[in-house]
């Protein structure tokens, strides 16, 4: 639960008060909080996200390095997996 | 070399490795303390590759490994409620408690749920007021903005029917505690780089003077570790112990304020018991008066459990850096990422899993 994942940026939400937004990683894209980066991000920009969080911004070279080798090491499995479980337990019901 | 075909760039990686090498004049002893980092050191036999300049020993930073067997009994109690929507992240269900685990708990019929993020949690309480929604807040300080964040979200919109069960430790109570052990080998740190993302590196100055150790906040991709590795070889040469910054593409010397903001308008500090270790005063976060409203061990009265490990289970030696995972007895016969013992089995940022993992048996044993 500590490996930050890099991600794009592609939509940029309010919540009633709480700035959330949507993030491409690398096809998979989750529901992230964006409260704690700078304001001025913009949709296109990169950050590492932990746990639906979205923690320090990124440059872009170093976004796609950094993803192409968590995906070298089948570190990304999870994301995947992860989404489909996460959103079956928001759905209700028992995820497995 | 077998392993350096493997990295992305092995030109960088052979370069790196040689140099600390050939700058090491004896054998270093090094504690990397995130088990992300454990996990890539032993998934890359970086540790092997370096055999001879330094000794990587394995530090605390799996969050699934120190939290407390009593906290486990006592998400095994809540979650076995009927009234209750129990939630974690992944890793958490199948750490064993004294009699069972959380996965063992939905076979029987909790309703127990996986969740992304700590505010999917808050989703599932707003989705369903009839219900009470439990998160187990664990983790470094890595989870804490986002856990310390739902709970805040939950108070400014006042779901009452949302609680967190927190078991959050933090590390450079862990680091002071392991320096100042008597029979303390690590003669240098890699500090963990996204804790430092989020706190940056402030705490570990007085850390590093104090026990004239130097630390070099680092990374977790294969080249981070070794220019970590190296950065670190160079100050034991020179006699200089101070905090340096490997990981600059996403660590600052004040980590991220906003999130600092949010973990100390909800969390304060509390003496935290490890898993394995024991009591380490000051060493983890609890919720403050003004958020006792979420806290579940209050709501669901649960505050008083006691737990005996298993004793065949080394996991305090693992945790410490005393015993390397496959020097335990139970190593890969009683305890298995399928029927594990202890927690260091489980999570993937556990030592013991990394090792069976990877393959690291007694035949490794002999070298390290
Ligand atoms: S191998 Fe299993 S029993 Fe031994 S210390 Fe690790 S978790 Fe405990």
């Amino acid at each position: 639960m500590c490996l930050g994942i890099p991600g794009r940026i592609v939509e940029i939400k309010d919540d009633t008060g709480l700035r959330m937004g949507t993030v491409d990683f690398g096809g998979v894209r989750r529901d992230v909080c964006l409260a704690y980066l700078d304001e001025d991000i913009q949709v296109g920009d990169y950050a590492i996200v932990h746990v639906g969080f979205a923690i320090s911004k990124v440059d872009e070279d170093e976004a796609k390095r950094t993803f192409e080798i968590l995906k070298e090491m089948s570190e990304l499995d999870e994301l995947e997996w992860l989404g489909d479980v996460a959103d079956r337990s928001l759905e209700g019901g028992t995820a497995s | 070399m077998k392993y350096l075909s493997e990295y992305r760039d092995p030109k960088i990686a052979r370069s790196l490795a040689d140099q600390i090498r050939s700058t090491a004049s004896r054998r270093w002893v090094l504690m990397e303390v995130c088990g992300g980092q454990t996990h890539t050191i032993v998934k890359q036999g970086i540790d092997e590759l370096l055999h001879d300049a330094v000794e990587m020993i394995h530090g605390p930073g799996c969050p699934v490994c120190v939290t407390p067997l009593e906290q486990i009994d006592r998400a095994l109690h809540i979650a076995a409620r009927p009234d209750v929507v129990f939630t974690s992240f992944g890793d958490m269900l199948r750490v064993p408690g004294s009699e069972s685990d959380l996965f063992q708990v939905r076979a029987n019929g909790g309703d127990v749920r996986i969740v992304y993020s700590p505010l999917d949690a808050l989703e599932i309480a707003r989705r369903h007021p009839d219900k009470e929604v439990v998160f187990f807040a664990v983790g470094f300080e890595t989870t804490a903005p986002a856990n310390a964040m739902a709970v805040w979200r939950a108070k400014q919109l006042d779901v009452s029917n949302f609680s967190v069960l927190v078991s959050h430790v933090t590390v450079p109570p862990a680091m002071t505690a392991l320096l100042a052990s008597p029979d303390n080998r690590v003669q240098a740190f890699l500090a963990a780089g996204h804790v430092c993302t989020v706190m940056g590196w402030t705490e570990y100055e007085p850390l590093a003077a104090t026990y004239r150790v130097p630390i070099v906040v680092t990374g977790f991709e294969p080249l981070d570790l070794l220019e970590g590795i190296l950065m670190a070889v160079n100050q034991l040469e020179k006699g200089r112990h101070e905090v340096e910054n490997q990981y600059v593409r996403s660590v600052r010397r004040e980590g991220n304020r906003p999130a600092q903001d949010v973990i100390g308008k909800v969390f304060r500090l509390v003496d935290r018991q490890w898993r394995g270790i024991g009591m380490i005063p000051s060493s983890g976060l609890g919720l403050r008066e003004e958020y006792a409203a979420f806290d579940a061990e209050l709501k669901f009265g649960v505050s008083v459990v006691t737990a005996t490990e298993p004793e065949e289970c080394h996991a305090g030696d693992v945790l410490r850096g005393k015993m390397k995972p496959h020097e335990c007895p139970a190593f890969g016969t009683l305890c298995t990422p399928e029927r594990p013992l202890g927690a260091p089995m489980v999570s993937s940022e556990g030592a013991c899993a990394a090792y069976f993992n990877y393959g690291r048996f007694r035949s490794a044993a002999a070298k390290a």
